[in-house]
């Protein structure tokens, strides 16, 4: 009899102040003051491209990751995987040379078998965790070491290279640019976006969460639940797709140590942006700023001379507890 | 009675952030005696008994503990002092076995290792005072409701207690479980224990309470002794307005109505063998029978949510597929489950996509129109009359009808021509009941279909217009008209009467 019908009902969340969901952004903001403090450098558009631009290959994984581990799983394959298409892309590409000549049908051959490996491998990884009913971390366990071995033996231990002609043709995907801006960091953009559009404003982001949060409840209430986490897994692989295809021209080659630990990177991003590790509750621009963050840490501390690069990883790793930590009093007051 | 009271609520206020909840509320316990707590949905019942057993600090007042004033900072420090609350919603370590909750916290050592003997000896002991018969290995999420309900139960009557309170306990136990739950009540209020028992069910208030309290919104409304009041004057107090007929009018559909559903010989391992029943335009179907006759099972096997061994279903005569609730849903058949906190509702996130979550396809192909989400919303509330002290309330913080309320909102959103509700008015104030049991007449009556399972005798007598009664998970009879009296359900339901024994050709008495 109190309030039993309230007309505006939470059209928009509540306008409270929620140090969960905005501190991730106040924590870049931070960093960013940081940097400019330190060095007047760090504010110059050069600088900041060059930032933006590193982070577009790990910040696309973690779109990707955002959605695996909002419906309650992991992906630990994605490091090698980008190492195993980028190496097959180049041994693809490097064939074509001859046959077709170097020029732009030869990039866009590869960059589909790039896609088309990125979503086999992202249905293998799903399918094993759904039909298989193997858990994620396993399943992806495995498939990380699988990808890691393929792209080794494939450049026989050493390093595949992109023919010298194509590099040529390929190299403005990542070099070049738009309005001042560079194409990873529009690409970058883009998927961001995208994700998010899809993860808050579709039916499938909505399943995703659900699923996250009780997998019964989400099958009780007609969801498919097989076809809802499969569906995360092949995101995910579209994404290192892309990925690799930003990556690839930058370096024109591919070896054992491609992508190594890019999967740690992208998990910490997700983490950081407020992403709740045991699924349920994803944030895409928090990813984009966690990843951000990562790479920014990295650039602050050389721009500085005062504290070593080598404490990069301590400062991220604190970073990584602190947010989870944050977290833990958003779960606890459930 | 005139003994000291051992806990005392004194002038006990709570609010959460900026909403209250409870306004200077005084309550008290003395040894011996069984003090029930009744009120509405969102009265503020397990908000209190949370502040008393330590759970959550109150805004404002005091608690007394033989007389001293104490500060509960925790379960710990109550229970220390005796004090031990059995929680409305359930509080056991899922991947746990049994014998591993009734320990917890409490573990008994041997020097350094965990003394397994001791342990296993006491929850063995604590199971059978309540002639429960888990197997204290068994896992929780194994369990049904109502044996995790008496794994709580006998959790908390395995520590030495002084006041024990009750929220809701025999809210998924049946007639015989609580039978024997009151007996432990008596055998507890003998020993001096003093018992605080919540609950909507107001018959087990009058027969087993000496004193009744009465909340609403927040405020205690009275404190009577128990035999001054009769079970009207309960309901009357609680929604401060009198009541009339719980039940409407029984409106059953013609003879010659046709059959919209008809499942035949439906198995599913384990749980059901051999069901057949069919089900009437605008009829209401009650199913009785003890707690493990199967009739969950056989309702999730239909649903597809549960894997069937044999059975056809048929929907307007013609032959049915339902692989997934999906299935069901696009045929019209809904099903509200009972175990609303573990698959019925998210309760970490807010009303709105839970009330879509199984109609979501309504809200956009694609993209989600979040403007007629929110309309389906304001809705749902006025309809259901859902209470909500804050907007964008998380489902876990509403009470627990209020939470019920929300599920069968969410449930009628694919508008089903074909209703099962299982156990709907669980945890549900008899006001809210009402509203609900009109609620099910009305859509009965507009031409839809409804399968009633419940455990309380009274509402399947009052609602339905025929009654299967299964047993050990074969349908062992089916009543219509006036034979829908108790004594006659219990007869079949306990195995006096229709089939015996196991039984390969099944009489069909539709
Ligand atoms: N953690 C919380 N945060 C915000 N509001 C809360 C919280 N816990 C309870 N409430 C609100 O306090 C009010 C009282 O809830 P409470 O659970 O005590 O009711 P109740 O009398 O036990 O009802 P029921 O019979 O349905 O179990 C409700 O309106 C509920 O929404
Ligand atoms: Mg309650």
């Amino acid at each position: 009899m109190t309030q039993s019908s309230m007309p505006e009902l939470a059209r928009k969340p509540s306008a409270g102040f929620d140090l969960k969901l905005w501190g991730p952004f106040l924590a870049l903001a931070g960093l960013i003051v940081l940097g400019t403090l330190v060095n007047p450098v760090f504010l110059s558009p050069a600088n900041l491209a060059n930032v933006l631009t590193r982070t577009a290959f790990t910040g696309i994984i973690a779109v990707g990751a955002t959605f695996v581990i909002t419906t309650g799983g992991i992906d630990l394959s994605v490091g090698s995987l980008a190492a195993f298409t980028a190496g097959v892309m180049i041994v693809v590409m490097n064939a074509l040379v001859g046959p077709m000549g170097a020029g732009w049908p030869v990039v866009l051959v590869g960059m589909l078998v790039a896609v088309g490996l990125g979503l086999v491998a992202g249905l293998v990884n799903g399918l094993l965790v759904t039909k298989g009913r193997i858990e994620a971390f396993i399943v992806t366990l495995g498939t990380m070491g699988i990808f890691r071995s393929l792209v080794t033996y494939l450049a026989d231990g050493g390093t595949l290279s992109l023919n010298s002609g194509m590099r040529a043709v390929y190299r403005p995907v990542y070099y070049g640019g738009l309005f001042g801006i560079p194409t990873p960091v529009w690409v970058f953009a883009a998927v961001a976006l995208i994700g998010a559009v899809i993860l808050y404003r579709t039916r499938f982001g909505r399943y995703c969460a659900a699923i996250g949060s009780n997998d019964e409840v989400a099958r009780y209430s007609a969801i498919d639940v097989d076809r809802v986490r499969l569906l995360a897994f092949v995101l995910q692989g579209l994404c290192v797709a892309i990925a690799v295809v930003l990556y690839v021209p930058r370096l024109g080659s591919a070896s054992a140590t491609t992508g190594v630990l890019w999967e740690l990177e992208a998990i910490a991003a997700v983490i950081i942006g407020g992403t709740m590790l045991k699924g349920g509750h994803g944030r895409i621009w928090g990813t984009v700023v966690g990843a951000v963050m990562l790479t920014l840490i990295d650039n602050i501390l050389n721009l500085t001379g005062a504290i070593s690069v080598y404490l990069n990883g301590a400062i991220q790793g604190a970073i990584i507890i602190v947010a989870v930590l944050l977290q833990r009093g958003t779960a606890s007051k459930r | 009675m005139s003994s000291q009271p051992v806990l005392v609520a004194d002038g006990v206020a709570k609010s959460f952030g900026p909403v209250q909840v409870l306004f200077g509320v005084d309550f008290d316990v003395r040894p011996g005696e069984v003090h029930a707590l009744v009120g509405e949905n969102g009265a503020g019942k397990s908000t209190l008994m949370k502040i008393l057993a330590g759970y959550q600090p109150p805004s404002a007042g005091t608690i007394r503990v033989d007389g001293e004033p104490v500060h509960l900072s925790g379960s710990g420090p109550a229970e220390a002092l005796g004090i031990v609350l059995i929680h409305q919603e359930f509080n056991l370590a899922e991947h746990l076995t049994v014998e591993e909750n009734i320990s917890l916290g409490r573990e008994i050592r041997r020097g350094f290792f965990l003394d397994k003997p001791a342990m296993r000896e006491r929850a063995r002991a604590a199971l059978a005072e309540l002639n429960c018969p888990v197997d204290p290995d068994a896992r929780i999420r194994d369990l049904s409701v109502s044996e995790r309900q008496m794994v709580e139960i006998a959790k908390a009557v395995s520590r030495s207690v002084r006041v024990l309170i009750m929220d809701e306990p025999t809210a998924v136990l049946t007639g015989a479980e609580t039978e024997v739950l009151f007996r432990l009540i008596r055998r507890l209020t003998a020993q001096g224990v003093g018992v605080v028992y919540i609950s909507h069910k107001l018959d087990e208030v009058k027969a087993i309470s000496d004193r009744i309290t009465v909340l609403r919104d927040g405020r205690r409304i009275g404190t009577h002794p128990a035999e001054l009041l009769g079970h009207d004057d309960i309901a009357q107090l609680m929604v401060g307005r009198p009541m009339s007929d719980l039940f409407p009018p029984k409106e059953p559909p013609p003879p010659d109505a046709p059959v919209v559903l008809e499942v035949e010989g439906l198995s599913v391992p384990g749980w059901v063998r051999d069901a057949s029943f069919q089900l009437r335009r605008g009829e209401i179907l009650g199913f009785a029978g003890l707690v493990g006759a199967g009739r969950t099972e056989l309702m999730e096997g239909l649903m597809g949510l549960r894997h069937r061994s044999a059975g056809a279903i048929r929907r307007d005569g013609q032959p049915l597929r339902v692989r997934t609730v999906a299935d069901a849903a696009k045929a019209g058949i809904a099903y509200l489950t009972e175990d609303r906190k573990g698959k019925g509702l998210l309760v970490g996130k807010g009303l709105r996509p839970n009330l879509t979550l199984l109609a979501l396809e309504r809200y956009g192909r694609v993209f989600i129109d979040e403007r007629k989400e929110a309309m389906a919303l304001d809705r749902a509330i006025e309809e259901f009359d859902i209470r909500l002290k804050s907007p964008d309330a998380l489902v876990g913080s509403l009470s627990g009808g209020n939470q019920q309320k929300l599920l069968l909102a969410k449930t009628m959103q694919v508008a089903p021509q074909i209703l099962i509700v299982d156990e709907p008015t669980r945890g549900i104030d008899i006001g809210t009941k009402q509203q609900i049991y009109r609620f099910l007449h009305d859509l009965a009556r507009r031409g839809a279909s409804i399968i009633v399972i419940s455990s309380e005798m009274p509402e399947i007598i009052g609602l339905s217009h025929r009654v299967v009664v299964m047993r050990s998970g074969a349908v062992t009879g089916t009543l219509s008209g006036d034979d829908i009296v108790e004594a006659e359900i219990v007869r079949y339901a306990t195995g006096l009467k229709g089939l015996k024994g196991i039984s390969h050709d099944p009489v069909l008495h539709a």
